[in-house]
Order: structure tokens, then C-alpha cells, then sequence
């Protein structure tokens, strides 16, 4: 799995990562029902018990720490479903990941207009 | 037998339901992005499609990780969406092809392709944004076949194996006994990444080359692996694999009905291409 070089700033979703977190990317996959957001909501820490995250895990969902929750073996997909609760887009996840302020993402993005048209080789 | 009219791609970004639910299409954000479908509304008005075959990723709602299929085809007289964190309405559903799904099957495993059936299936933003920016008004007015290809979970099936699928994809609703027009639809991407330190990474000249490829020149960018296609697009961006699938489909020569690029829609550079089979 490590065969290939990093890319940066990037962690793939493969078998490893997937061993990791389990039980959190259960977890956030209920979070597709809103009867299970609202259980999650009125007591987090039994939630993520009964889902079995371990302490990693927890403190990184209890610090809403994204790219803990990566580290900790989280697939985005499932984060984004958690991120949801909390009333975060991607553009606040995008804000939190790369330490800038929200505007500041998003005028990142605007600037990849800049970018030339055609491949360089 | 039955005729392919065409091939649709496009991207299927989630915040576009919120813009089309709050009516924000000439916002100056939204407009270089929703006046681009105009012209494939236009096209399809013209060509009456009766059936979509549309490739397209579930993003955690119809398949966790328990049993997550390479590739899974929908064989259910019909097709409903649901809840993916965000509380978003419950659509009417769409009327799924049984016939065209079971030939599909029998073709794609007699070309030796190992695919999941599924006989009930939930389907995402992935397939219901596309359908609504093709046909905004109304119910949707064709059948659909969905077609998942897994982008979830480590290893994903390579670009030269979607291009493949797409071909046998192609084949089948060609030798389907049938005079149903049809439409094959590849839906996500263009560049885009929503994780990591990398999260907003965008690749304009690689998505312009690309569209430009997917006319004329579609088995370009098969010559790269998933992970060169996710260094050179995203985490997410590697959605192209379904785009790849559904030109795969088109055989012979097609004519550009029309394109469009706008960069941001949301952390996406937004992809659309319509190509007609001539």
C-alpha cells in the first residue's frame, strides 16, 4: 500500500487507514438518520461508547478536530455526514484543515482561475 | 435494438440542491454554472431520451464499508434518495429500466466483468443533482439504470477498467432488444479535494485537457493509475473515473453538443460535457 510516493497534503483512503476507523466511520455513517443526529446530540459521549471509538478517536470528535479524524483513520465521505451536525460546509472543513480563515479558502479558490489553461508538457 | 443518443458528464456537487431549493441560479456565483445546462437542456428536448444509464459514486448512503462492491448495477423497478446528514427532502422516485438492467447484468458478467446486483437501492445527490439539472421542471421524464462505481474505499477499480466497463456498458444497451432511446450519464468530479492539508486543491489546465481528451482522444487518461489521478485531481477529483466510464459507452465518432468549466462551485471545478453520437 505504501508502494507509491506520498501526494501531498493528501492521506488515501486505503486498507490501513480503513483498519484505523471502523468504528468511526460506523459511527458518522448513522449519522445518515436523524433520529441517530439527535441521539448523538443530546449525549455525545454515550454515543461514541456504543459505537466502540476508542480514545483517539473520541477526543478528536469531542475537540471537532478534522484533521485529527483523519489521522485517526476517518474517510471523508462519513466526516462529512458528522460536519453536518455541527452546521459546517466544506468550505469550513477546507478552513480548518489548511489554518486559514473561511474568506481566505474561498479566495483561494476564486485564485485557481489563475491557473494557465494547458498542461505544461 | 435499442440506440445510445449520446453522453452526458457532469459534476453533482451537493450545494447545488441548496441553490436550485432556494432559487439562486442567476446569483452571480451560480450563474456561469447553471446557464451552462441550457444548451443540454436544449439538446436533450431535441433527442427524447426514454432511458439514463448514469455512472455515477455513492457517497455513504447506499453502501457502507461492511460490503462495498467495485462496481454495483441497479436492477430496481425504482430508485429513491434519502437523508445523508443533512436533512434534505425525500424526492419522488425514479422509475428504474428492469430490462435493460438484467441485460446489462447478463452482458457485463459474460464479458467476465464481477459486478454486484442490487434489487433495492438508495441513490444520492450523485444521480438525483445531475437529473434535476438536465430536466428542472417536472418529473424526471426518463427511466434510469444506475451504475456505482466505488470511490470510497482503497484500491478503486483503475481508469483503464472504468474505460472497460463503460465499453461492455455500451455494447449491452446495444444489442438490447429494444427501440428505447438512451443516454448514458457519467456524474462528478472535476478537480477537486475536500480533506487534508491539500483541502481546495484545484487543477485547471489537467481538467481542461481532459474534457478536451474525452471528445476525441478517450482513452487518455486511462494511461495514468488511480493514485497519479488522485496527485493530479483530489482525493475527490478521481469522480472522472465515472466520466471515463460513460464515454467508454459511446463507440464511433460523436460531435461536442456543448461544454462548461467554471471554477468554484463550492470546493469543485465544475466539469459539463454533452457529446451526441453521429
Amino acid at each position: 500500500m505504501d508502494r507509491y510516493p506520498p501526494i501531498p497534503g493528501t492521506t488515501l483512503f486505503d486498507g490501513a487507514q480503513a483498519r484505523k476507523g471502523y468504528a468511526l466511520n460506523r459511527m458518522c455513517f448513522s449519522f445518515n438518520e436523524a433520529a441517530n443526529r439527535e441521539a448523538f446530540r443530546a449525549d455525545e459521549a454515550g454515543y461514541m461508547q456504543r459505537y466502540g471509538l476508542n480514545g483517539e478517536q473520541a477526543r478528536a470528535i469531542r475537540e471537532r478536530d478534522v484533521l485529527g479524524l483523519l489521522a485517526e483513520g476517518g474517510n471523508v465521505y462519513y466526516l462529512a455526514k458528522f460536519a453536518g451536525i455541527l452546521g459546517l460546509d466544506v468550505q469550513d472543513l477546507g478552513s480548518a484543515q489548511t489554518g486559514l480563515s473561511k474568506d481566505e479558502f474561498k479566495a483561494m479558490l476564486v485564485r485557481a482561475n489563475e491557473q494557465p489553461d494547458t498542461l505544461a508538457s | 435494438m435499442a440506440n445510445i443518443l449520446g453522453g452526458i458528464t457532469t459534476s453533482h456537487v451537493p450545494a447545488i440542491g441548496g441553490a436550485i431549493a432556494k432559487g439562486l441560479q442567476q446569483q452571480p456565483y451560480w450563474k456561469p454554472f447553471f446557464d451552462g445546462y441550457g444548451p443540454v437542456q436544449q439538446w436533450l428536448g431535441e433527442v427524447k431520451p426514454d432511458v439514463a444509464v448514469i455512472f455515477y459514486n455513492d457517497h455513504g448512503l447506499n453502501f457502507f464499508l461492511d460490503k462495498m462492491p467495485t462496481f454495483a448495477v441497479g436492477a430496481a423497478p425504482e430508485y429513491r434518495n434519502a437523508d445523508e446528514g443533512w436533512g434534505i427532502p425525500t424526492l419522488p422516485p425514479f422509475r428504474g429500466e428492469l430490462d435493460l438492467s438484467w441485460h446489462l447484468i447478463e452482458h457485463l458478467v459474460a464479458r467476465d466483468f464481477d459486478i454486484t446486483t442490487c434489487q433495492e437501492m438508495l441513490v444520492d445527490h450523485a444521480i438525483t443533482l445531475p437529473l434535476k439539472l438536465f430536466w428542472p421542471e417536472g418529473t424526471c421524464p426518463v427511466t434510469i439504470v444506475p451504475v456505482c462505481i466505488n470511490t470510497v474505499q482503497h484500491p478503486l477499480p483503475s481508469a483503464r477498467r472504468c474505460y472497460a466497463l463503460g465499453q461492455a456498458v455500451g455494447e449491452a444497451i446495444r444489442s438490447w432488444d429494444s427501440d428505447r432511446r438512451v443516454v448514458v450519464v457519467g456524474t462528478g468530479g472535476l478537480s477537486h479535494q475536500l480533506d487534508g492539508p491539500r483541502a481546495g486543491f484545484i487543477n485547471k489546465p489537467f481538467d481542461l485537457k481532459f474534457m478536451d481528451s474525452m471528445v476525441n482522444e478517450p482513452e487518455w487518461a486511462t494511461q495514468f493509475s488511480v493514485h497519479e489521478l488522485v496527485e493530479k485531481t483530489g482525493t475527490q477529483g478521481i469522480e472522472l473515473l465515472m466520466w471515463i466510464a460513460a464515454r467508454g459507452a459511446l463507440s464511433g465518432p460523436v460531435r461536442k453538443v456543448h461544454s462548461n468549466y467554471h471554477i468554484p462551485i463550492s470546493n469543485t471545478a465544475a466539469g459539463l460535457l454533452a457529446l451526441e453520437a453521429v
